[in-house]
């Protein structure tokens, strides 16, 4: 038997426990001083350089800047996977046809990595924009389009026999039946894609890129500064998090308004 | 992330039909198919240069290119010689990586005690994204292969362990009821209560590890490697070989997926009851 929740007490005094002795193992490594402390840096050393980030330009810009070119960039390919995924999707779901052509391409492309578009993104696009979008896009489209397509098809057969016969054309029943009804499905995917977007953006930038956060952890890493990868890390953790919350609270809004 | 966490996915409504039809009915179906993108894609590259060949490669120039990388080798190597590298590192990483999470997830999930200890220490490593750790692994290991088994640990560890214990908080109440009213205890509380009940979840975790795995060997050895198949796209980028870069990503894709089926038959063997259903 699973036991009981804990008394707090004792919760936060192991979860204090557990946090103090990471750190600590963690502090007493870069102390103890068998490597330098570029190499290992201590906590309060990342905590440092990240303050740093923040005011000094490094690799081009202030941590703020490539931030906010890594959001932009996140946002584009994100984007375009939902404005081609959603539409594809209920198409497949609506006309068998198209799901008959599109679900075998899509599922030889799929089993490709998204980073494994870097080569051809490099040479489509070079340096420019287009190549980090393409393998965002390559990493978010699957969720989209596969929920969208699920959603859609899970919708019960009565609705879209009545808006049939009530005349409803093709695109009226595609907007005004199978999308509302795969709303749930969608957002669902939504968040499984944003995440799986976010983090090809970041493979990207490692190898294609002059800005971003995978940038500046590319130029760190270059110059043995651990504690700026570390921060690059940690501000990719957080925003990535954040992403994720807001379409979690897009979830819950939607769900509470079906009462689900 | 969210990805981490996946629920069993519903069956296609269109499944029944498909499946009904005879397996030489199928492979005809497939083998048509391919025939029409093969046509399709010789007519748009090679007869009327719709699609440029500097950008993508004709069907006759990637049979050439896979003729001279099976035969010759290409970029320190023939292809088996960079597909076994990177299967094996791989495989290598994903056993080790998983047996340390689902082990841990497993005692998160059966004990208060270590998840209250152990989760500070999850909730920050869990939102970074493995493709973040390569970076990190290069300024401590080098371009190596030890930098190559950490960055896939971290990836394959941290699905495993968020699967298992979910797994674990998933079994149903009166299983646990019942191992209480049995008396069963110790090692075989976890053989036949706790590992069997979390089973299902765990290979949820398992093919999210293994893919994520896969990924960022690709990744990591597109940043720098001496063999391996993220190495021939690598190279094969610098050296603007568009038919090479597509035997590569055909590579990277017919790995994984073919590592995916091995696992999904390993989860029948040792799920029996669940093939039945």
């Amino acid at each position: 038997m699973i036991a009981p929740p804990l008394a707090p007490a004792r919760f936060w005094g192991l979860t204090a426990a557990g946090a103090c002795s990471f750190l600590g193992l963690w502090s007493v490594a870069a102390l103890v001083g068998l490597t330098s402390r570029d190499f290992l840096p201590a906590p309060w050393d990342v905590v440092q350089r990240f303050g740093q980030l923040l005011v000094q330009p490094f690799a081009g810009h202030v941590l703020q800047e490539h931030l906010l070119s890594s959001l932009r960039r996140f946002a584009m390919g994100f984007g375009l996977a939902v404005l081609v995924g959603i539409p594809l999707g209920l198409l497949m779901a609506w006309f068998k046809w198209i799901d008959r052509i599109v679900t075998p391409a899509f599922e030889a492309v799929r089993f490709v990595a998204p980073i494994a578009w870097v080569p051809f993104a490099a040479l489509w696009f070079g340096t420019g924009i287009g190549g980090p979008v393409l393998i965002i896009f390559m990493g978010a489209f699957p969720p989209v389009l596969i929920n969208t397509y699920r959603g859609a098809k899970q919708v019960d057969r009565k609705y879209i026999e009545a808006s049939q016969m009530l005349g409803a054309s093709a695109w009226r029943s595609m907007t005004e039946v199978l999308l509302p009804a795969a709303v749930p499905s969608i957002v669902a995917g939504l968040r499984i894609s944003a995440g799986l977007g976010w983090q090809s953006l970041v493979g990207a930038e490692l190898i294609v890129a002059s800005s971003g956060v995978g940038y500046m952890m590319v130029k760190g890493q270059a110059s043995v500064s651990t504690a700026t990868v570390m921060c690059g890390m940690v501000a990719i953790g957080v925003v990535g998090l954040v992403i994720d919350v807001a379409l979690r609270r897009v979830q819950q809004a939607i769900e509470t308004r079906r009462g689900v | 992330m969210s990805a981490a966490v996946e629920t069993t996915p519903k069956a296609a409504p269109a499944a029944p039909s498909r499946a009904s039809r005879s397996p030489a009915a199928r492979l005809g179906a497939v083998a048509l198919t391919l025939a029409i993108v093969l046509a399709l894609w010789h007519l748009l590259t090679a007869v009327t240069g719709i699609i440029s060949p500097a950008r993508f490669p004709t069907p006759a120039e990637v049979g050439a290119a896979l003729q001279q990388i099976a035969i010759e080798g290409y970029s320190n190597g023939r292809l088996h010689e960079h597909v076994l590298r990177s299967v094996l590192l791989v495989t290598m990483g994903f056993v080790v990586a998983a047996t340390a999470g689902v082990l841990l997830g497993l005692a998160m999930g059966a004990s208060r005690a270590v998840e209250a200890f152990v989760n500070p220490i999850f909730l920050v490593l869990r939102p970074i994204p493995p493709l973040a750790w390569i970076p990190l692994a290069i300024v401590w290991l080098g371009l190596g292969d030890a930098a190559k088994m950490m960055v896939i640990f971290v990836s394959a560890f941290v699905p495993s362990v968020i699967n298992s214990y979910t797994g674990v908080r998933q079994i149903d109440k009166p299983i646990f009821e019942a191992a209480a009213m049995l008396d069963v205890k110790g090692l075989r509380y976890w053989r036949e209560v706790l590992i069997p009940g979390a089973l299902p979840s765990i290979f949820t975790g398992l093919r999210l590890s293994l893919q994520a795995s896969w990924t960022t060997l690709v990744a990591a050895e597109l940043v720098g490697a001496v063999t391996g198949l993220g190495q021939i796209l690598n190279q094969a980028a610098q050296d603007i070989y568009p038919a090479m870069i597509l035997v590569g990503m055909i590579s990277v894709a017919l790995c994984g997926w073919l590592m995916t089926v091995g696992l999904g038959w390993l989860e029948k063997r040792v799920m029996p009851w669940k093939a039945l259903s």
